[in-house]
């Protein structure tokens, strides 16, 4: 058959993952291309394709990760990327050469449809058996050749957590001669998917499963004996709280060791480089530039990774949707579906994949929604500005029964974004929502798992690595940048205040503060506002810098705390910290959000509403506290 | 009877599954994840208020459904069928 269009496709044959959702397929994607995609317990974690490299010695392959699917008859977003691959109408990508269908071995009923659905496409498919290990704890013996048969379709097993977990995969794609692989079978037009019920493909796998002796329900008894705990109607939401609160508590005592070493170090390398090097710009701009800026930063390193252990934890133990469904009551109060929950967790490490992770949401009003509160979900480049100001300005005092101010304080502030969400929800739903819409939960509650050292050490390293790119990278330029804008041009002869500020950042910094006074921000804090739009953390190393240069007549590069300490107001810091709950996001996050709703229209509601109610907050804040003498 | 009239931890059938009328796609949807006429289905918890979300194992998934999912879906006694 001629092509009519010429399309320039890398030579190597293209193999697609396509499995129900957290059937494994990301963790075999990863062993087999060596890749590091994000892994978690939990359905819908890969919204996108991903495409890795395997090297078999006699031949490469390009292997597709591809988001997980139930059936073939998408409906979400991230679902019809599947279903565009397995059919040959995604751009840039032909019809894969060869299906590995993953299936997750301690449930075939459901996986086996989907195996049923895929062969009548016509694409030559190797079946996977993921999660044998499992299988075999549970007692589920399951007979590689009978299913063969069965089946009509070579099957082989894995292990995708374990490392050579996917041995019989690389033999068995070794085995294929991919330039006579059939082709012939091509997906006919009236095979259309739709016409086949799922009541007709279930008596099929029903057929199958009695014929193998797997068609009885073994229970999973661990999961079960901790779910009677962890989700009892009222033990349940209580352990959560207490898990949440541990949590925060962690990230504030356990970072003090390490944050105070970081600190030292970069005050010896400072006062080094004042002592030997003569007075000159470049020393002011290693000095109150670089140092003064980017340490300011690096000293949080400690607190990130500590609540990303945590949620890592989590993410690997398949708590996490169980969380989901004990807070369902207030998502569904507020007119959002179950589906929400993922996308809005995922926000708290970053708002990005959070509204990439939208994609799931099949219902468009709904995902516009969750969108649009996803950035109040407090990511992690805002700790640095909470763990400052916190750290400056409330006291480190037990209250009690052990209980940390400075955790409880942290604790608060993510607390207020995720009601402020709400709050935001339900005035879209009064709005917008009609009375007889549905909204699904529907939600997988995966067996637990032993969170894995490696995995939790590979996601930690990524953390850090991410961070310490944006460090070196962003923050960094932006850091140099202001230390040039605060620098220049330098105080007339005869000036009495800082030389900051005649400069031009100093000049800028004035003019907001006219915006910003009502809310008590000095201009020190208006200037950090501005590099602040690329990245959160950026308005902690600007303070450094813009303070550093401030006070640099007496020579010497103290910490940033205690300047802060001195130059703000109880009523400013509380202030500040309420304008960061909801302060408008990123340009990063903006630029994603007018990508995946295709427009400008939701970006400019989104800019609009959370700078009116950062405002807000912070003139609130400001308000009362200097009514209590706080200013 | 209906999925959410069920007790706790009793098993029953799945008989069959409602449409709703603005949301024409919900009874495919549940079907994907197994509820499917003759399989099993037990509600194992539900949640604090009002009984909403709740905790079901269909076949051998588990899943959390809302009242308003568990609405749709018709159950029988395990005598009615074969």
């Amino acid at each position: 058959m001629a092509e009519s269009k010429i399309h320039f496709y890398p030579k190597e044959p293209l193999i697609a993952l396509v499995g129900n959702p957290n059937s494994g397929k990301t963790a075999l994607f990863n062993l087999l291309t060596g890749g590091k995609q994000k892994v978690a317990n939990y359905a819908g974690v890969t919204v996108e394709r991903k495409e890795g490299k395997l090297d078999l010695g006699i031949q490469t392959l390009r292997i597709l990760d591809l988001p997980g699917v139930y059936s073939l008859y998408p409906r979400s977003l991230d679902e019809q990327i599947t279903c565009n691959v397995l059919q040959g109408r995604a751009i840039g990508e032909k019809k894969p050469d060869l299906v590995l269908c993953v299936l997750d071995a301690t449930n075939l009923r459901r996986n086996l449809r989907l195996v049923l659905a895929v062969k009548r496409m016509g694409i030559p498919c190797v079946v996977v058996l993921n999660m044998m290990d499992l299988a075999h704890k549970r007692g589920i013996q399951i007979d590689l050749l009978q299913l063969e048969q069965e089946l009509n379709l070579p099957i082989v097993d894995s292990i995708g957590i374990q490392s050579k977990g996917d041995f019989a995969v690389r033999e068995k794609l070794k085995s294929i001669n991919f330039s006579k692989i059939s082709s012939d079978q091509q997906f006919s037009k009236e095979q259309d998917e739709q016409s086949y019920t799922v009541e007709a493909d279930n008596v099929v796998v029903q057929g199958i499963l009695q014929r193998m002796g797997l068609d009885k329900i073994l229970p999973d008894p661990i999961s079960d004996r901790l779910d009677r705990a962890l989700l009892h109607p009222i033990l349940g939401p209580i352990i959560l709280v207490v898990v949440l609160f541990f949590i925060f508590q962690a990230v504030f005592s356990w970072a003090e060791l390490p944050m105070s070493l970081i600190e030292k170090a970069t005050d010896w390398v400072s006062q080094f480089i004042l002592e030997s090097m003569p007075t000159h710009w470049i020393r002011s701009l290693i000095v109150y530039g670089v140092i003064a800026g980017v340490g300011g930063v690096l000293v949080f390193l400690p607190q990130i990774l500590i609540l990303f252990f945590f949620i890592l934890i989590l993410e690997e133990s398949g708590y996490l949707p169980r969380a989901a469904y004990l807070l369902d009551r207030i998502i569904g109060s507020v007119g959002l579906s179950g589906r929400s929950f993922i996308p809005l967790l995922s926000s708290f490490a970053c708002a990005i994949p959070g509204i990439m992770a939208t994609r799931t949401i099949t219902n468009t009003r709904d995902r516009i929604v969750t969108i649009l509160i996803a950035p109040l979900m407090t990511c992690s480049a805002r700790l640095p500005i909470y763990a400052l100001l916190i750290g400056a300005f409330i006291p480190a005092r037990q209250i009690a029964f052990g209980i940390e101010l400075q955790g409880l304080v942290l604790f608060i502030l993510y607390i207020a974004g995720i009601v402020g969400a709400m709050c935001v929800a339900w005035m879209l739903k009064k709005l917008t929502s009609s009375k007889n819409a549905f909204h699904p939960l529907m939600m997988e509650l995966p067996s637990y798992h032993l969170p894995s050292i490696k995995n939790v050490g590979i996601g930690l390293w990524q953390k850090m690595i991410g961070f310490l790119h944006r460090v070196g990278g962003t923050i960094l330029v932006l850091t140099i940048a202001l230390w040039f804008l605060a620098s220049y041009p330098s105080a007339p002869v005869g000036a009495t205040g800082p030389a900051i500020e005649y400069s031009f950042a100093g000049s800028l910094g004035k003019a907001l503060a006219v915006i910003f006074a009502p809310i008590g921000f000095n201009w020190e804090i208006s200037i950090a506002l501005v590099p602040g739009l690329a990245a959160r953390e950026v308005v902690v190393s600007s303070l450094g810098t813009v303070y550093a240069l401030a006070g640099q007549a007496n020579n010497s590069a103290e910490a940033l705390t205690p300047l802060l300490q001195q130059g703000w107001s109880l009523a400013t810091a509380l202030s500040l910290l309420a304008w960061f709950v909801f302060a408008p996001q990123c340009l990063s996050t903006i630029a994603v959000v007018k990508r995946e709703t295709g427009g400008y229209k939701i970006p400019l509601i989104m800019l609009t509403y959370l700078f009116t109610l950062a405002y807000l907050a912070s003139f609130i804040t400001y308000r009362i506290a200097t009514y209590y003498g706080l200013a | 009877m209906r999925l959410d009239q069920l007790n706790n931890h009793l098993t029953k059938r799945v008989k069959s599954v409602h449409t709703f009328p603005t949301a024409p796609e919900i009874p495919h949807q549940l079907a994907e994840i197994g509820f499917i006429p003759g399989e099993l289905v037990t509600v194992l918890r539900r949640n604090l208020f009002g009984g909403d979300p709740m905790m079901v194992r269909i076949g051998l998934s588990t899943f959390a459904i809302r009242k308003q999912e568990a609405e749709l879906i018709e159950v029988e006694d395990l005598e009615n069928h074969g």
